[in-house]
Parts: C-alpha cells; sequence; structure tokens
C-alpha cells in the first residue's frame, strides 16, 4: 500500500494510458470486457487520487521523479538542476484531480448508452481514456514541457472526440475549431517555454520560479502563457470556438471538455502564482484575469439568455461559470504581494474561486449530462421542440432541478456556499465585482427557469407519446454527479478545511512547491 | 550591430515565419491555406527551439568522434523532436476533419462552409 502511493502520481497517468491500448484488442474479442476495463480502470484511478489526496493532506507535497533510482531523488547525483522528468502534486492539482476524476468516471459510464449506436466504439473509449491520461499529467507534472505535451495529448483526443459522430456536419465543424484553436494555442504554450528555456536552461517549474528576474522576455512568456490558456479555457473575448465545439460534442464528452477548460485555467493559475509568484507586478495581472473574469460572467449569461440549442445555451453558462473562478482567484492574485490583505481576504477570496471550481466541475457536467439525456430521448436539441417531459422523465427532471439550483446559487446547495466565499471576500477588493456577480446569478437563474418551463413542463406532446426514461447508465452516471452535489452541500466546511484550504495555500505558498523540488538533495 | 546579424538570422527566420502564419491563419478563407498556416507556425516555433540550442563555443552533442570542447545540453533538440511528432499528429487529425467537412458541405471557404452562429 506504502508503494502504491508513493508512485501513484505515475500510475494515475499510466492506467488511463495503458488501458487506451487495450480497449481496442479487447474491444474486438467482447463489448462487455472492454466496457468492464473502461469502468474498472477508472474506478482504480479514483481510488487511487482519493489516497494520494488523503497522502498530501497529511505529508505534504508529493514529489516523483520518473527514471530515478528513488522517486524523490529530485536533482540526480553529480547535478545542480533538475533535469529528470518530475511529477509535483500539491494540494491544487490533487484537488483538480478529485474532480477530474470522478467526472471521468461519470462520463464514461454515461457514455455506455449515449453512444451505444455508434459505430467506432473501440475508438471512442481508446480516445477517452487518452483525454482522461493528457488531463491528469497537465494536472501534476511538475515541468514546463510535459505541461505542453500533456495539454497536446488532451487537444488531440479531445477534438477527435468533439468530430467522433462524423454523421453531422456540425460535429466536424465543432472539432476543426476546437482543434485548429488547440494548436495555436499550444505553440504559444511552446514558444513561451523557449523563451523561458534560452534565458535559464531550466524547464522545471520549481527550479525556474526560484532563479526567474522577470526580465522583458520573461513578460512577453507570461503574456504569451497567460492568453493561450485563456484561449484554450475559452473566456471572453476568445470564447467564440467553445459554444461550437462544446454544444456538438457527445455529452458525456462536453462533461469532460469542460474539466479541461479548468484544467487550462488551473495551468495559467501555476504559471502566475507558482512560476512567477512574487516577481510578479501583481495588481497589474490580477485586474488582467479580473476584467476577462467579469466579461466571461456577464458575455456568457447574456448571450445564453438567447439561445435555442441546450448544449449551446449551456456552454454559454459553463463559460459564465468560469468567470467567477477567475475573478475570485484574479483579487487573490492582484493582493498577493500584500500579506495583510492576504490574510484579510485575498486568501479567501482565492478559496472561493477554487471551490467554485469543484462545484462547478460537478453540477455543470451534470447539466451537460442532461442535454444529452434529452438529446438521446427528443433527438433534438432544439429547446422549441421540446415540452412537458417531466411526465415520462422523473429521474432527469429532478436531477435538472438539483443543477439548477446550484448554478444559479440558492441555498442551501453548495453553489451557495462557493459564491457567498467569492461574493463577501472580493466585496472587499472591489464592491462592483459582487453586484456584477449577483446581476449574473439572477439572469442565470431566470434564463433557467425558462428553459425548464419550455423543456419539461407543460402538458404532454403527442410527438414525445413513446418516450421512455433514460438508459440505466445514463442515470447512474447523473447521479454520482449529484451525490458529489448534495456531499458538498451537507458538508461545506469540512470541504473547505480538508481541500479547499490547503489547494488555495498551495497556490499562495510558491516556496513550499520550490523546496519540494530543490530542497530535497539526499 | 552588424556583427550580430549572422547568429541572430535564425531567430529573425523563426519570427518572420511565425508572423506570416498569423496573416495567414487569420486572413485566409481556405481551410487547405489555414492548415498550411498553423505547419508554418509550428515550423517557427521549431527553429526557434533549434536555434536556441546553440551556445556559443558549444559543440553538437554527438558523441561519435566528437572534438575536444564542451558540449551543448541537447534538451531543445529533444523538445523540437517531441513538438515536430505532435504536430505531425495534429496536422493529419485537422486535414481528416477538413475532409470530412468538404463531403458535408462541398466547400473548403470557412465562410460556405460554416452551419453554426450566434
Amino acid at each position: 500500500m506504502a508503494s502504491l502511493i508513493t508512485h501513484s502520481p505515475i500510475l494515475i497517468i499510466a492506467i488511463p494510458l495503458a488501458a487506451a491500448f487495450l480497449t481496442l484488442p479487447i474491444g474486438m474479442a467482447s463489448k462487455k470486457a472492454r466496457n468492464a476495463l473502461v469502468i474498472v480502470s477508472l474506478t482504480f484511478v479514483v481510488f487511487l487520487v482519493f489516497a494520494l489526496a488523503r497522502d498530501i493532506a497529511i505529508n505534504g507535497i508529493h514529489v516523483y521523479t520518473l527514471g530515478a533510482t528513488s522517486p524523490d531523488l529530485t536533482i540526480p547525483t553529480g547535478f545542480m538542476v533538475p533535469v529528470r522528468i518530475i511529477l509535483e502534486v500539491d494540494g491544487m492539482s490533487i484537488l483538480m484531480g478529485i474532480i477530474w476524476s470522478i467526472v471521468a468516471l461519470a462520463a464514461a459510464i454515461f457514455s455506455l448508452s449515449h453512444i451505444a449506436s455508434e459505430t467506432g466504439q473501440n475508438r471512442f473509449y481508446t480516445l477517452l481514456l487518452l483525454m482522461v491520461a493528457g488531463g491528469f499529467g497537465m494536472m501534476f507534472t511538475g515541468d514546463l514541457f510535459n505541461l505542453f505535451v500533456f495539454l497536446e495529448i488532451t487537444s488531440i483526443s479531445g477534438a477527435a472526440l468533439i468530430a467522433f459522430r462524423t454523421r453531422f456536419a456540425d460535429t466536424q465543424e465543432g472539432g476543426f475549431k476546437y482543434i485548429v484553436v488547440s494548436a495555436i494555442a499550444s505553440l504559444m504554450v511552446l514558444f513561451a517555454i523557449g523563451l523561458l528555456y534560452g534565458q535559464y536552461n531550466l524547464l522545471n517549474i520549481g527550479a525556474l520560479a526560484q532563479v526567474i528576474q522577470y526580465t522583458t522576455p520573461d513578460k512577453i512568456a507570461l503574456a504569451l502563457l497567460v492568453i493561450a490558456f485563456t484561449i484554450k479555457a475559452g473566456m471572453v473575448p476568445l470564447h467564440l470556438w467553445l459554444p461550437d465545439a462544446y454544444s456538438v460534442a457527445p455529452a458525456s464528452i462536453t462533461g469532460m471538455l469542460l474539466i479541461t477548460s479548468h484544467t487550462c485555467m488551473y495551468a495559467a493559475f501555476r504559471v502566475c502564482f507558482t512560476l512567477y509568484g512574487g516577481m510578479l507586478d501583481t495588481p497589474v495581472v490580477g485586474w488582467i484575469i479580473i476584467i476577462f473574469g467579469l466579461l466571461s460572467m456577464f458575455v456568457g449569461v447574456t448571450m445564453a439568455l438567447s439561445q435555442k440549442d441546450v448544449m449551446r445555451f449551456m456552454s454559454y453558462h459553463a463559460i459564465s461559470q468560469l468567470g467567477y473562478m477567475w475573478v475570485g482567484v484574479g483579487v487573490g492574485l492582484a493582493v498577493l504581494g500584500n500579506a495583510e490583505l492576504v490574510a484579510t481576504y485575498g486568501r479567501d477570496a482565492i478559496s472561493g474561486g477554487i471551490f467554485h471550481i469543484l462545484n462547478d466541475g460537478m453540477y455543470m457536467p451534470l447539466l451537460f449530462f442532461i442535454g444529452g439525456a434529452l438529446f438521446h430521448c427528443t433527438g433534438t436539441r432544439d429547446l422549441t421542440k421540446m415540452g412537458g417531459l417531466a411526465h415520462k422523465l422523473k429521474w432527469t427532471t429532478m436531477l435538472f432541478i438539483i443543477g439548477t439550483l446550484c448554478i444559479s446559487g440558492i441555498p442551501p446547495l453548495n453553489g451557495f456556499s462557493s459564491k457567498i466565499l467569492i461574493y463577501e471576500n472580493v466585496y472587499r477588493f472591489h464592491p462592483i465585482l459582487t453586484i456584477t456577480g449577483i446581476i449574473v446569478s439572477i439572469l442565470i437563474l431566470a434564463s433557467f427557469t425558462k428553459t425548464f418551463h419550455s423543456a419539461f413542463m407543460g402538458a404532454e406532446l403527442s410527438e414525445y407519446k413513446e418516450v421512455k426514461e433514460v438508459p440505466r447508465s445514463m442515470i447512474i452516471a447523473m447521479v454520482i454527479l449529484a451525490a458529489g452535489i448534495v456531499f458538498i452541500t451537507l458538508f461545506p466546511s469540512l470541504i473547505v478545511n480538508w481541500t479547499i484550504h490547503p489547494a488555495a495555500d498551495a497556490l499562495i505558498d510558491q516556496g513550499a512547491y520550490i523546496n519540494a523540488v530543490t530542497g530535497a538533495i539526499p | 550591430m552588424m556583427e550580430h546579424i549572422p547568429l541572430n538570422f535564425p531567430f529573425l527566420a523563426a519570427a518572420l515565419l511565425v508572423g506570416i502564419s498569423f496573416y495567414i491563419i487569420i486572413f485566409k478563407r481556405n481551410l487547405i491555406k489555414l492548415i498550411m498556416g498553423i505547419a508554418m507556425m509550428a515550423s517557427g516555433v521549431n527553429l526557434f527551439l533549434v536555434a536556441l540550442g546553440y551556445r556559443a563555443g558549444g559543440g553538437a552533442p554527438i558523441y561519435t568522434d566528437a572534438p575536444e570542447g564542451p558540449m551543448v545540453l541537447p534538451v531543445p533538440q529533444a523538445l523540437t523532436l517531441t513538438s515536430i511528432v505532435i504536430n505531425v499528429a495534429v496536422l493529419a487529425l485537422m486535414l481528416t476533419i477538413v475532409i470530412r467537412i468538404y463531403r458535408h458541405t462541398g466547400s473548403l471557404d470557412s465562410e460556405k462552409s460554416r452551419k453554426m452562429k450566434g
């Protein structure tokens, strides 16, 4: 067990990767065995992630050096700098890992019936597992170049999955937009990595953070990295590709794509807080991030109000939710240089932003899955053609109500606990942020009420007389996420103390991240 | 100033390639030309990485018949190889999707083959 935890960072990446290439031969022999392989491997990954989370809560940052005689030997004998590939998992990474593992498992279970009528299912699961491995890699990696490699793995498999249902023309368009945007963003990341390597001869984030000077090329690299991850996360004004790509993907994949947006956001935070940290001109960068966040919140929700396509409607809401996290964490970044302000509200603002990532990672995939369930039952994504579905889809309706109340921040659900944490603390930084947040929240509730009414309420429509409740695997997938919501709703302070505050401290405390790499000389 | 130009020439070429490719990506409407623009951008970034690998006075990191003196650390070369491999995958996927788009819409013009708006 102890050695399992020691090696768990690489196992969490390697198990989905190995399973990805096993799905094809096993799937040719038996469909049931392939499904079992996918579910069992992802369940095991969930178990490993939780075991690693417990270990990090007790022992602090977990460093894993690949190819070294001992996994904590970060700097090889005879070298001054870390040259090996290092995985570094701290409180923030493992929080992202927890979200990703749960959503990936739910998405795989949801896919069992969602893509049951498609061809090429073996390849679908191969791509899904590759995307899982890439996402974990982005969260756990300790060096910049592997961040780029895993970003590309996630993007390529993501684009292929969006375009998976090749019989529709719009899926091809969405997939193409996604891969073009990803390719440009990844090349920007690579260029920035080149700029940093050219000056410091280092790629490890911790070691780079120790020597970084904030020269002009460093500023260019920072701008390139932040813009690239902003594009990939889909923030306004760089969001134009996001609704096109998210709305046409299979619903299970849309849920996972949302978490890749969160992961890119995490990468941007990692760059700002850990790589540049104290060197940064924090008020300027903080305000840039806050403005991106405000724009996303407001533009996302106003665009969502006029949407007829259920998945497109939810994609715009996903953009507006990303805005809340950027505002929360951006406020923390803006006051990072001032220890007193960090203690009074900066840390709590960051906690609120991070808590919102966790909550959004539970309810937004749930809502996307419900969109997929509606498409499964009615064969259309057009809200104007739906109606009266509550008579037939009892489970889906109930879950939709839970999701709606969460996203609009109705107490006592978890969406409220993170939003109140953001509102309270960003108010002390600038009141306009809180006011915008509350207005956006009201608009969210209004637009979801409209959607609920047009899809579920009203008399039974004659064309949906034959509709049955969605297949069991879809319900199980949605219930997994709903159970997560209920758990966070019941124990918000437990979650905040055990996962959110350590994650916020991991972002603020740049020294601990650096020491974990450079201080561990045996 | 003039004596720096031969040394900086690869960087200038990389900047030129990236600049031209940005122009192509933004202004060209043909999807194949867009993909060519991305391929050029990738080449520009790769050239930048390879050029970073040279340090004044360092030899190539090849041990067979190596001359005396220090060698450069071959990290940028390793990065470039990885990046080339990744870009091949990206370009192949893009071209595959473009073939599908052409089959569905009968056009490679990004304005005419667009279905989704708003």
